[in-house]
C-alpha cells in the first residue's frame, strides 16, 4: 500500500507538469499583461514591457523559467493588486479549505444518516418526505438556495425580532470585533449549507439505493442467521458493503463542490479560492490565474488519490499491483 | 445495544406450550407451514401446508425440484423471510413455539441452536472481512465474555475440522481468495460454530464438481458424528439423499407430496413424482446404451395458478380425470407403515409399480 501510494504520487509529477504546461500556455495565449500599455503614446512601451516580463521569448522557455520560479517559492506579483501571489493563494486557500472541510464533513454525515434511515424504513413517511426533500434540494440551483437561506435565516429573523445580530452571520468567515467557536460557527452555517444542499441530496439518494442493495444481500442475511441483531447486521455488514459503492461517487462529486465554491464564495463574500478566481479572471491577473489552476489541479489529483487510497482499504478485493 | 446476558439454557425453563400432536422428543417440528409472497398477478404459493419433525441425531433429506419451496421452508424455520411473505402454521424447537419469540430471543436460538449453511455460499459470506472474523463472529455473537485468543484458536479449529488445508493462515484470506468448495467448508465450519442442535444445509453441494462434493458430504457427515446434531439435507440430488439421509421428504410445487426412511422411498415409492424422479435416474449396473431414463413430462407448475385437485395431475400418468385428481387435494396417508405417507389418491397402485419399469429400451 504505502508503496503503491508512493507510486501513485510519482505518476501525478508528470501529469502535473502536463497540465501546468497547458495551463500557462492557455492563460498566456488569452490574457495580455501589456493590455493597458495599448493606449499610451510610447510606440515602444508596450515592447520594453514585453521585454521585461519576457513574454518575447518562445513559450517553452517562458514557462520553464516561470516553473523554475515557481519551484523557488517566486511564485510572482498580481497584475491587479501588486501583491505577492503566494500568501494571496495561500490566504484563500486556507479559507476554501476549511469550507470543502466542513462541507464534505456535513454531507457526508448528514447524507449518510438520512441514506440509512430511508433504506431501513424503506416506504416509511419519513422515506417519503426524505425523497421529496431530497428531489426539491437537486432542483434548487445554489446561489437561489443561498440568498433564500439570507433571507430566512439571517436577515429575515434580525428584523422580525429586531436583533443587533443576525442568528447566522452572512459576510466572511469571522467577524471583525469578535472571535471564538461560536462566532466562527455563525459565520460557517450558511455558506456550508448553500455548498452542501445539492450533495446531500444527491448523496443520501445514493447511500439509499446502495444500503438497500447491500442489505437484500446474502451475506446480510447469513449474518442474521448467525443471531446477530438487525441493526448489528445493518452496521456491521450493510452499511461497511454500502461504503464501497458510495465513496466512489463522492470522489466524483468533489468536483462538484469545487464548482459550488465559486458561487457561494462569491455570495457569502469569503475571500476564497472561488473568489479570488472570479476576481482574477474578470480582471485579467493572468500570474494569479496560472498559479491558482495550477494549484486546483494539483488539489483535484491529491483527492483522486486520496479516494482511491480509501477505496482500496474498504474493499479487500482490490488489489494494488 | 440492548445486553443479553440471559443464556439460551435459561430460555429451556419456559413451558413448552406444543400441542399434542408434536411429538415430545423431536428436536424441530414444523406444522401446516403455509408461505404466500405478493406478486403482481397473484399470491406465490411458495409453501403450501408443510409438515415434518426432525428428531435427535438424524439426517433429513428435503429434494424437490427447483422452486418447490425447499429454500422458503428453511427460511421460515429460520426467521428470515422478509416482512413481505405470509406466513402462518408453526415451527417448534424442542416443543417451543419459534414464531411467537420475540426476535431478541430468537437471535439466542439463530446460530446457536438451528443454524444453517446457504445455498451460495459465493454470496453468503460478506466480502469485506476475513473468512476467520466472520466465523469468529459466530462465536462471540452468543458467548460475549470468551477471550480472543480463544476465539482464534476455536476458529483454526473448525477451518481444520471441515478440512481446510493450512487453517492459521487461510483465517486471515477475505473469501474471493477462496475456492467455492473451501468457501462451502468454510460455511459449513461457521454454521457448526456453537454445536447447534439442527444443522439445515441448504443445497450445500450444488455448485461443486463431484470430488469436492464427495468431501463436502464426508465432512457434513464427520461432524453429524462429533456434535449429534439433527441435520436437514436441502438437495435436489437424490444421490447425496440416498447416501447420507435416514428420512425423505419429497415436496412438489411447495407441497410435501411423501414422506419415509430412504429405504421406503428408494425402493418402494407411493408418489407418481418420485417414482418419475427415481425413473429418470441412471443406474451403474445398467447399460446406459441400451436403457433409456424415464422423462417426467410437461413443466414445472406456477405457483400463482398452482393445478388445482393434485398439483401433479396435469403430469401424472396415474391420473384419473376430472374427479378425484382434478378436484380433490389428497392428504398425506399411510399405506402400510404409518411412518411411510404420500399424497397420492392412488398410492395402492403406483407403489406396485417399480422405477425400473418406467425406463424404456433404446431402439
Ligand atoms: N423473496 C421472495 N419473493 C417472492 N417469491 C419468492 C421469494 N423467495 C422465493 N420465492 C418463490 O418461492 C418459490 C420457491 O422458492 P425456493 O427458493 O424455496 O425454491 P427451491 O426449492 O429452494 O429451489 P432451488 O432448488 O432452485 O433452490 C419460487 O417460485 C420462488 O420464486
Ligand atoms: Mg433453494
Amino acid at each position: 500500500m504505502p508503496s503503491y501510494v508512493a507510486r501513485r504520487l510519482a505518476y501525478s509529477i508528470p501529469v502535473l507538469l502536463i497540465a501546468s504546461f497547458l495551463l500557462f500556455a492557455f492563460v498566456r495565449a488569452t490574457f495580455d499583461p501589456t493590455a493597458r500599455l495599448r493606449a499610451s503614446r510610447d510606440p515602444h512601451a508596450i515592447q520594453r514591457e514585453r521585454a521585461r516580463l519576457g513574454l518575447d521569448k518562445p513559450i517553452v522557455v517562458q514557462y520553464k523559467d516561470w516553473l523554475v520560479k515557481f519551484t523557488h517559492g517566486d511564485w510572482g506579483q498580481s497584475s491587479r493588486t501588486h501583491d505577492r501571489v503566494a500568501p494571496m493563494v495561500r490566504g484563500a486557500l486556507w479559507n476554501t479549505i476549511q469550507l470543502i472541510f466542513w462541507g464534505i464533513l456535513v454531507s457526508a454525515v448528514v447524507a449518510i444518516a438520512i441514506g440509512i434511515y430511508s433504506a431501513v424504513r424503506q416506504y416509511s413517511l419519513g422515506d417519503y418526505a426524505f425523497t421529496s426533500l431530497s428531489f426539491i434540494g437537486l432542483a434548487m440551483p445554489p446561489f437561489w438556495f443561498g440568498l433564500i437561506a439570507i433571507q430566512f435565516l439571517a436577515a429575515g429573523p434580525r428584523n422580525w425580532f429586531h436583533l443587533t445580530n443576525p442568528p447566522f452571520f452572512f459576510v466572511g468567515l469571522h467577524s471583525v470585533d469578535a472571535s471564538g467557536v461560536v462566532d466562527y460557527a455563525r459565520h460557517l452555517v450558511l455558506p456550508v449549507l448553500t455548498l452542501t444542499v445539492q450533495i446531500i441530496a444527491s448523496w443520501s439518494r445514493y447511500e439509499r439505493a446502495s444500503m438497500l442493495d447491500a442489505m437484500s444481500g446474502d451475506y446480510v442475511r447469513a449474518a442474521r442467521a448467525k443471531g446477530l441483531s438487525s441493526w448489528g447486521v445493518i452496521f456491521k455488514h450493510a452499511f461497511r458493503n454500502a461504503l464501497i459503492p458510495l465513496v466512489t461517487v463522492m470522489a466524483l462529486d468533489i468536483g462538484l463542490l469545487f464548482g459550488g465554491l465559486v458561487i457561494t464564495e462569491q455570495i457569502f463574500s469569503i475571500p476564497g479560492m472561488g473568489k479570488l478566481f472570479i476576481d482574477s479572471l474578470i480582471q485579467g491577473d493572468a500570474n494569479v490565474l496560472v498559479v491558482w489552476t495550477v494549484v486546483t489541479a494539483a488539489f483535484v489529483i491529491g483527492f483522486n488519490l486520496l479516494a482511491d487510497v480509501a477505496y482500496g482499504a474498504l474493499d479487500p478485493r482490490i488489489r494494488y499491483a | 445495544m440492548p445486553s443479553d446476558d440471559l443464556s439460551v439454557d435459561e430460555l429451556e425453563g419456559v413451558e413448552p406450550e406444543a400441542p399434542p400432536d408434536v411429538p415430545r422428543d423431536a428436536v424441530l417440528s414444523v406444522r401446516n407451514l403455509h408461505v404466500d409472497f405478493p406478486s403482481d398477478d397473484g399470491p406465490v404459493h411458495a409453501v403450501d401446508n408443510v409438515s415434518f419433525d426432525v428428531f435427535e441425531n438424524e439426517i433429513v433429506g428435503i429434494v424437490g425440484e427447483s422452486g418447490s419451496g425447499k429454500s422458503v421452508t428453511s427460511m421460515a424455520i429460520m426467521g428470515l423471510l422478509p416482512k413481505r411473505a405470509q406466513i402462518s402454521g408453526e415451527v417448534y424447537f424442542r416443543g417451543r413455539a419459534l414464531r411467537d419469540l420475540p426476535d431478541k430471543q430468537l437471535r439466542r436460538i439463530r446460530g446457536a441452536k438451528i443454524a444453517m449453511v446457504f445455498q451460495d455460499a459465493l454470496t453468503a459470506l460478506d466480502p469485506v472481512y476475513t473468512v476467520g472474523a466472520q466465523i469468529a463472529e459466530a462465536i462471540t455473537v452468543h458467548d460475549r465474555h470468551i477471550g480472543k485468543a480463544d476465539v482464534q484458536d476455536r476458529v483454526v479449529e473448525l477451518l481444520r475440522l471441515v478440512g481446510i488445508p493450512n487453517p492459521g493462515h487461510r483465517a486471515k484470506e477475505y473469501p474471493h481468495e477462496f475456492s467455492g468448495g473451501m468457501r462451502q467448508r468454510a460455511m459449513i465450519a461457521m454454521s457448526i460454530a456453537n454445536e447447534p442442535d439442527v444443522l439445515i444445509a441448504d443445497e450445500p453441494t450444488t455448485a461443486l464438481d463431484v470430488t469436492i462434493q464427495a468431501q463436502v458430504l464426508e465432512v457434513m457427515e464427520r461432524i453429524q458424528e462429533r456434535t449429534n446434531s439433527a441435520i436437514i439435507l436441502i438437495t435436489h440430488d437424490l444421490g447425496v439423499v440416498a447416501g447420507l439421509a435416514d428420512r425423505v421428504m419429497v415436496m412438489y410445487a411447495g407441497r410435501a407430496v411423501e414422506t419415509g426412511t430412504v429405504d421406503e422411498i428408494f425402493y418402494s415409492p407411493q408418489h407418481p413424482y418420485t417414482l418419475g424422479l427415481l425413473a429418470s435416474l441412471p443406474r451403474l449396473d445398467e447399460d446406459s446404451r441400451r436403457v433409456r431414463l424415464h422423462r417426467i413430462k410437461g413443466q414445472p407448475p406456477s405457483l400463482v395458478h398452482v393445478p388445482s385437485g393434485c398439483a401433479f395431475h396435469p403430469r401424472c400418468q396415474f391420473a384419473r380425470l376430472p374427479a378425484p385428481c382434478s378436484t380433490e387435494v389428497p392428504a398425506l396417508r399411510a399405506i402400510d407403515d404409518l411412518d411411510h405417507v404420500a399424497a397420492c389418491h392412488f398410492s395402492e397402485d403406483v407403489v406396485k409399480v417399480r422405477p425400473d419399469d418406467l425406463k424404456t429400451e433404446a431402439s
